[in-house]
């Protein structure tokens, strides 16, 4: 758990063009972590969910007499699989999404399996959102939400310390500001 | 000058009032129509004179015809618009009115359409819009109808041709006759021929009709050997599918004609016009194009066919859907001519879209596409023979013909959607090709991307590879280089748009 910036910094990196370099080159991942408060988040938000669906699953056992074992059987099916898959994929969550902002650009990561790496260029950024839903309050949590003029072009970053995000929100509401350019 | 002078007086306009008289007209024919149907159901039925039930039945018609008419004139007299030097504006709305006013500066499209009365009486509908993704009732309007003139006016006006003559467009394509004959081919020829066994069984049930049509057809089928009556079926279908396509295509694009509109300012206006009985002339502002798209099915691929499509900002795409004629430029037509076309859409000297250019991708991606279509092939047979070893012989005999069709098509479709995967840079042009059914070669210009998304699966990571999908505000938003070397794609990126995804680079250790 080295290597997490403390809040309010963020690592800006210099611009180098590697591709006229010799050798070949890699994406290289995103310098920074989410905030450690998003393990907890992530935890309380599957076992939430999976608690919900089981009362839910044991509530309508208790009213259809004919169908309970079942019903109570996949109640618990629901937990059993649930509460580790709460206790450990967060852990796995917090190695693999990571975030950078640059003078120039955003850029994130997010899964191992399927891995998606997502830049936007500062100059198209349309709009920057922070949201911060109930249980990420709880946490002083917050997601950034960056728009460009594609719909398929957003990128989020969940889990950042809401001081961190208001901060980036403001700094690249700025930015943007700064480029003078159709975003389309 | 005095052509835009008195064109932008701020004098209010009305709808041609032969729109009323269409109207009514229409409302006649249907009532009429309708109703004869109906009296004559009725006099078979209760055994009364057809010239009784259809007195009973005139009043109502005529009631219904006046309510049509009296509307109709409501709305004609209660609407208005009027073209100012900067606005265009129009009040509308019987009870309800509404009053709208788009910004002459934010106009991007005028599309006119005349159905066959609508012609007859020379008259057009014309839609105006901003093409912006907003609401579609604040950034859109339509004027239903005003005289043919006066719509090609409004469109050379608010699409600022207002000093160019019909002589200065450059025609970019005519419809040739013979491409009429790539139609039976299309994926509509498919879905008609199909659709045609389904038409006549509802037409069946509405007559109560459907289970002797059945029974019939069975006993006709029965009568020949199972591979006559599977060819029977085909070849039924086939040719009203082909029909079907043909008559569709000549509707459609008959008199097509794709030219280019000069005008005052630096951006000219795209123009498809086409249509047999209803004539559709779909106008494109070039600012709004962001690049062009070569699209082949695999049986116009054969034939050497291709058709093009705009990939532009705005409405048309989300309100038409993905095979839509509205963003259309070029039906199917020679290949050769297609990427000409495409070339000269975009004013590139060179064809953007031309195969000659295209990089191919290592032949890791090819074997991606081969074990897959193993493993669709192999999977549920071996599922089906372990089932089958168990308990019945006939799951055996369903494993190794599935396995063979599958891999006899999968193998061959695997290896030809490999060596459809290209990518290259042509100028201002970033251009892409995958796809074995539908072959797309997108060339979207370099600064209309905005933003790159790098895909990576782990398989992908195992053997160097990625996906990279450069976003932007047009056509589908998103479009892929499929299963490129993972250097080469990196590299690409970053040719396409210098000084973006450079500082996120570092050497492979």
């Amino acid at each position: 758990m080295t290597g997490i910036p403390p809040a309010g910094q963020f690592r800006i990196e210099e611009e180098t063009s590697l591709t006229t370099q010799a050798g070949p080159v890699r994406l290289r991942p995103p310098g920074n972590r989410v905030d450690q408060r998003a393990i907890p988040w992530w935890r309380w938000q599957i076992g939430l969910s999976a608690i919900t669906v089981a009362v839910l699953l044991a509530a309508l056992g208790v009213f259809i007499p004919p169908a309970r074992f079942w019903l109570v059987f996949a109640a618990l099916v629901v937990v059993v699989i649930g509460l580790p898959l709460a206790a450990l994929l967060p852990l796995w969550w917090y190695r693999v999404h990571r975030w950078e902002v640059t003078e120039t650009a955003v850029y994130t990561r997010t899964g191992f399996f399927f891995q998606e790496s997502r830049i936007a260029p500062m100059s198209r950024i349309q709009t920057v959102d922070t949201e911060r839903g109930p249980l990420e309050q709880r946490f002083g949590l917050a997601t950034l939400i960056i728009t460009t003029a594609s719909s398929a072009g957003a990128v989020t970053v969940k889990g950042l310390d809401g001081e961190v995000a208001a901060e980036l929100a403001h700094r690249l509401a700025d930015i943007t500001k700064l480029i003078p350019q159709d975003a389309t | 000058m005095t052509a835009v002078m008195t064109r932008t007086s701020q004098e209010w306009r009305r709808l041609d009032w032969r729109t009323i008289a269409i109207t009514t007209a229409t409302l006649i024919g249907f009532t009429g129509v309708s109703g004869f149907s109906l009296a004559s159901v009725v006099s078979w039925i209760f055994g009364w004179s057809l010239g009784v039930v259809l007195a009973w039945l005139a009043p109502g018609v005529v009631l219904l015809v006046t309510a049509g008419l009296v509307g109709d004139w409501l709305r004609w007299s209660r609407t208005r618009y009027r073209l100012s030097a900067d606005r265009l504006e129009m009040h509308t709305g019987i009870f309800l009115r509404k009053e709208r006013s788009l910004p002459r500066d934010r106009i991007r499209s005028v599309d006119i359409s005349a159905g066959i009365l609508l012609r007859l009486c020379g008259l057009a509908k014309v839609e105006i819009g901003t093409g912006e993704h907003v609401d579609k009732d604040k950034t859109s309007l339509e004027l239903d109808a005003v005289s043919r003139a006066e719509a090609d006016r409004l469109r050379r006006d608010l699409l600022g041709h207002a000093l160019t003559g019909e002589n200065d467009d450059d025609v970019l394509a005519e419809l040739d006759r013979r491409w009429v004959w790539y139609a039976p081919l299309s994926v509509e020829a498919f879905f008609l021929g199909s659709g045609a066994f389904g038409g006549v069984l509802s037409v069946a049930e509405l007559f109560g009709v459907e289970a002797d049509v059945l029974t019939w057809t069975w006993e006709l089928l029965d009568r020949m050997p199972l591979a006559v009556a599977i060819l029977v079926v085909v070849g039924v279908g086939g040719v009203v599918g082909a029909v079907g396509a043909l008559l569709l295509f000549v509707t459609t694009w008959w008199d097509y004609r794709l030219d280019r509109e000069a005008s005052g300012t630096t951006t000219g206006t795209l123009r498809v016009r086409r249509g047999l009985m209803t004539t559709h002339s779909v106008s494109l502002s070039e600012d709004r194009l962001r690049g062009v798209q070569v699209v082949e099915t695999l049986g116009h691929r054969l034939l050497g066919a291709a058709r093009v499509d705009a990939v532009a900002t705005g409405l048309a795409e989300e309100e038409h859907g993905e095979e839509s004629d509205h963003k259309t430029l070029l039906p199917n037509a020679p290949s050769a001519l297609a990427h000409q076309v495409a070339a000269s859409v975009v004013n590139a000297a060179e064809s953007p879209t031309d195969p000659s250019i295209l990089r191919g991708h290592v032949t890791a991606a090819r074997n991606r596409r081969l074990t897959w279509a193993a493993l669709i092939g192999l999977v549920p047979s071996v599922v089906l023979a372990v089932i089958g070893l168990l308990t019945t012989d006939v799951l055996l005999h369903i494993a190794w013909s599935w396995a063979l069709v599958t891999l006899g098509i999968g193998l061959p479709a695997a290896v030809d959607a490999y060596r459809n995967l290209g990518h290259a840079i042509s100028g201002r042009f970033l251009v892409s090709r995958h796809g074995g059914l539908w072959r797309k070669t997108t060339a979207l210009q370099r600064d209309g991307v905005i933003g790159w998304t790098i895909n990576q699966s782990i398989f992908q990571r195992r053997k160097g590879l990625v996906t990279l999908t450069a976003t932007t505000s047009a056509g589908n938003k998103r479009y892929s280089v499929y299963d490129v070397e993972e250097h080469t794609g990196l590299a690409f990126a970053d040719e396409c748009v210098p000084g973006l995804i450079a500082q996120f680079l570092e050497p492979q250790s």
